[in-house]
């Protein structure tokens, strides 16, 4: 379905902060001013050297950038004998791509003088990250999470406690990461002279969904360089998984200006987009507003959100990043939907291949790539984004899969 | 501006008092006592209602007003359910405003959403999560059906914000008295009075204070400086803690009667 352009206002989609009808600001007034104040200090940042050498520092000599690529023979038996590269963001430290962002952001921070972030996670990758990064540069932390999520990721609850951050469980809603989302909007509106929202992926009121790229874009710009020179040629695809978007905006960057490259997103289809229980915005959703940005969102008749499933807390969210939104609308990117079965199979074999144990997320662009592989044939070059590690997974595969956990049983 | 909603403020001017607002979600706690609850303040002194759309994600509101739009949303409230509700209570003799998120509004189709709100008797909106910047089409449905549309301003907002939020705004301006969600408060943010004056500067629009208010004694402090009190947990509240329907509708009836008296610098 697309948007009906008579009722969206054109000037807007002029406005800075727009991707095409998408995006834009949906917020209390009360905000408006610390938006203003990100967004000019993001922009300062960006022109200013210091911060660029800073960032890339605390990359090389903190996170471990840059990543690097694998190529995975066994797995590519599966992906129809494709050359499959992993974009090794797991080896990140915290375990994926979400430190990226968390970074630029807690500098961001320190610039504006405020004390305190805050953040949503869904599978804990976010707030350890965030955690990991308010540690480290003296920062007061606090994360809201789902109740929900809190038990399917409590080693990550426990995670971020020991790096010294409050974890805020959310009990309203569906106790899931969008509820997490409004409370951390809650605690943003009345504490935000001291306090930043560390978002976690490229949704949000304007910057955030282009300030959250622009720090993951490092790993398009290393994949492109790495590819290159690996194969000597483009990529046929660049492949991620879809939650909020912001590994797959970051991939995907890299490529954007490359028309012979196709950009693949996968998004959860839970127990199947037919049973109504999964997280697939492009595949059942509709344009509307959610969490201060317009973009595609699982809603009924009357504009109230519907509740996303997936297996993998990082991408059960009903609403998905409105940069998105415009490349599915336009066609340069395109979203499929990964069931949660489709996806721990590829979960297993990539263990069992390759010896990399995937987060259940990534697990979703692992799936596709075995689709699209054998969809594009055996000369085809696919690069993956392996966006994170599966250490938080074990405990959820092991049940899926029927591994006994002894007492923990 | 609606002629009605004009005349709701001419009227307190008149008798050198503040309006009061009340809100409600509508459909809590269920329709048909939604409806009695809105004629219990409009019967009580209440100015003008403020019918509150109920949405899933309401990330403006603290713990009293979510638990009454979940409630609402679980008794089955539609936008067409509020939409009735507004006709009725405007039939009863209320002025009816709808404060709504905006996404149910861009769902219902904006034109549309304006033209069975105005037909209901609505006589305006309240949208606290949208910006002047994405509002053409709503300023022009608004237009073409005669209701106002009301924004707000905050304690945060600058001179250059108050300017771009007042001319886009009709009716009255809502002022945020503080910063933070909806609740119930001890007392009124110091804040209010410096922006209300900051607002005086650029509007000679009606101001109307909301966030916070919950006693009779808050709303004659608010109304020594502002045109309008607006009060909206402490009615949740007092129908949370109610019993049966008989007992909502006293608390209502009570709470309404204080604060009209407050208003009228009488608490």
């Amino acid at each position: 379905m697309t948007i009906n352009r008579v009722e969206i206002d054109a000037a807007a989609e002029a406005l800075p902060g727009h991707f095409g009808p998408y995006g834009g600001r949906f917020v209390p007034e009360a905000l408006t001013a610390a938006l203003d104040e990100l967004d000019a200090a993001f922009r300062a940042a960006m022109t200013d050297p210091a911060f660029a050498e800073e960032l890339s520092s605390l990359e090389r000599d903190y996170t471990g950038r840059p990543s690097i690529m694998t190529r995975a023979h066994r797995f590519a038996e599966y992906c129809g004998g494709a050359h499959i590269y992993l974009k090794r963001e797991d080896l990140n430290h915290t375990g994926s791509h979400k430190i990226n962002n968390v970074l630029g952001q807690a500098l961001l921070t320190q610039r504006m003088g405020k004390k305190r972030v805050i953040a949503e996670t869904g599978a804990g990758q976010h707030g350890v990250a965030s955690a990991t990064a308010a540690a480290l540069l003296g920062l007061e932390c606090t994360v809201y999470m789902g109740e929900e999520d809190t038990k399917r990721q409590a080693l990550n609850v426990a995670r971020m406690k020991l790096l010294g951050a409050e974890v805020i469980p959310v009990t309203t809603g569906s106790r899931t990461l969008k509820d997490a989302i409004n409370e951390a909007m809650r605690d943003w509106v009345t504490t935000v002279d001291r306090t930043h929202y560390l978002l976690g992926t490229v949704t949000g009121p304007a910057p955030f969904p282009e300030m959250v790229r622009t720090f993951h874009s490092v790993i398009g710009r290393e994949a492109r360089e790495q590819i290159l020179s690996l194969e000597g040629r483009l990529p046929d695809a660049a492949v991620a998984c879809v939650g909020g978007g912001s590994n797959a905006m970051g991939l995907f960057s890299g490529f954007m200006d490359d028309p012979s490259v196709q950009l693949r997103g996968y998004e959860a289809g839970g127990d199947g987009v037919e049973t109504g229980r999964h997280a697939a915005r492009f595949a059942a959703g509709t344009p509307g507003v959610l969490h201060g940005a317009r973009t595609y969102v699982m809603q009924d008749e009357w504009g109230q959100t519907v509740s996303s499933h997936s297996i993998s807390a990082g991408l059960d969210y009903p609403g998905v990043g409105p940069e998105h939104a415009w490349l599915h609308d336009t066609g340069r990117a395109m979203y499929e939907a990964v069931n949660d079965d489709e996806a721990m199979n590829a979960f297993q074999i990539l263990s069992k291949t390759e010896g990399i144990i995937p987060a259940i997320e990534t697990a979703h662009a692992l799936a596709g790539a075995m689709r699209l592989g054998q969809e594009l044939g055996p000369d085809a070059v696919i690069v993956v984004n392996l966006s994170g590690r599966g250490d938080k997974d074990v405990e959820t595969a092991a049940r899926w899969f029927g591994i006994p956990l002894g007492d923990r049983e | 501006m609606n002629p009605r909603l004009s005349s709701v403020f001419e009227t307190a001017r008149a008798e050198s008092r503040a309006a009061l607002i009340g809100y409600l979600p509508a459909g809590f706690p269920d329709h048909r006592s939604s409806v009695e609850l809105f004629h219990a303040m409009t019967d009580a002194g209440v100015d003008a209602i403020e019918v509150g759309l109920p949405y899933s994600d309401p990330l403006m509101d603290g713990p009293a007003i979510q638990e009454a739009v979940s409630m609402a949303l679980e008794a089955g409230t539609t936008t067409d359910v509020v939409l009735d509700i507004v006709e009725q209570i405007s039939g009863h003799g209320a002025t009816a405003l709808v404060m709504s998120y905006w996404n149910p509004i861009e769902r219902y189709g904006v034109q549309r959403f304006a033209e069975r709100l105005a037909s209901a008797g609505g006589v305006g909106v309240i949208t606290p999560d949208l910006t002047p910047e994405e509002a053409g089409p709503w300023s022009a449905a608004t237009d073409a059906f005669g209701i106002d549309r009301v924004f707000l301003v905050a304690p945060s907002s600058t001179q250059v914000r108050i300017d771009t939020v007042t001319s886009a705004t009709t009716g009255f301006v809502y002022a945020a008295s503080t910063m933070g969600v909806t609740g119930a408060r001890g007392q009124v943010s110091s804040a209010a009075p410096e922006l209300v004056a900051r607002v005086r500067e650029a509007t000679k629009l009606p101001i109307a204070v909301g966030l916070g208010v919950s006693t009779a004694a808050q709303a004659q402090d608010v109304a020594r400086y502002s045109d309008g009190v607006i009060v909206g947990s402490a009615f949740v509240n007092a129908i949370l803690e109610a019993t049966d329907l008989a007992a909502a509708l006293r608390a209502v009836s009570k709470l309404a009667t204080e604060l009209s008296a407050g208003v009228r610098g009488e608490a």
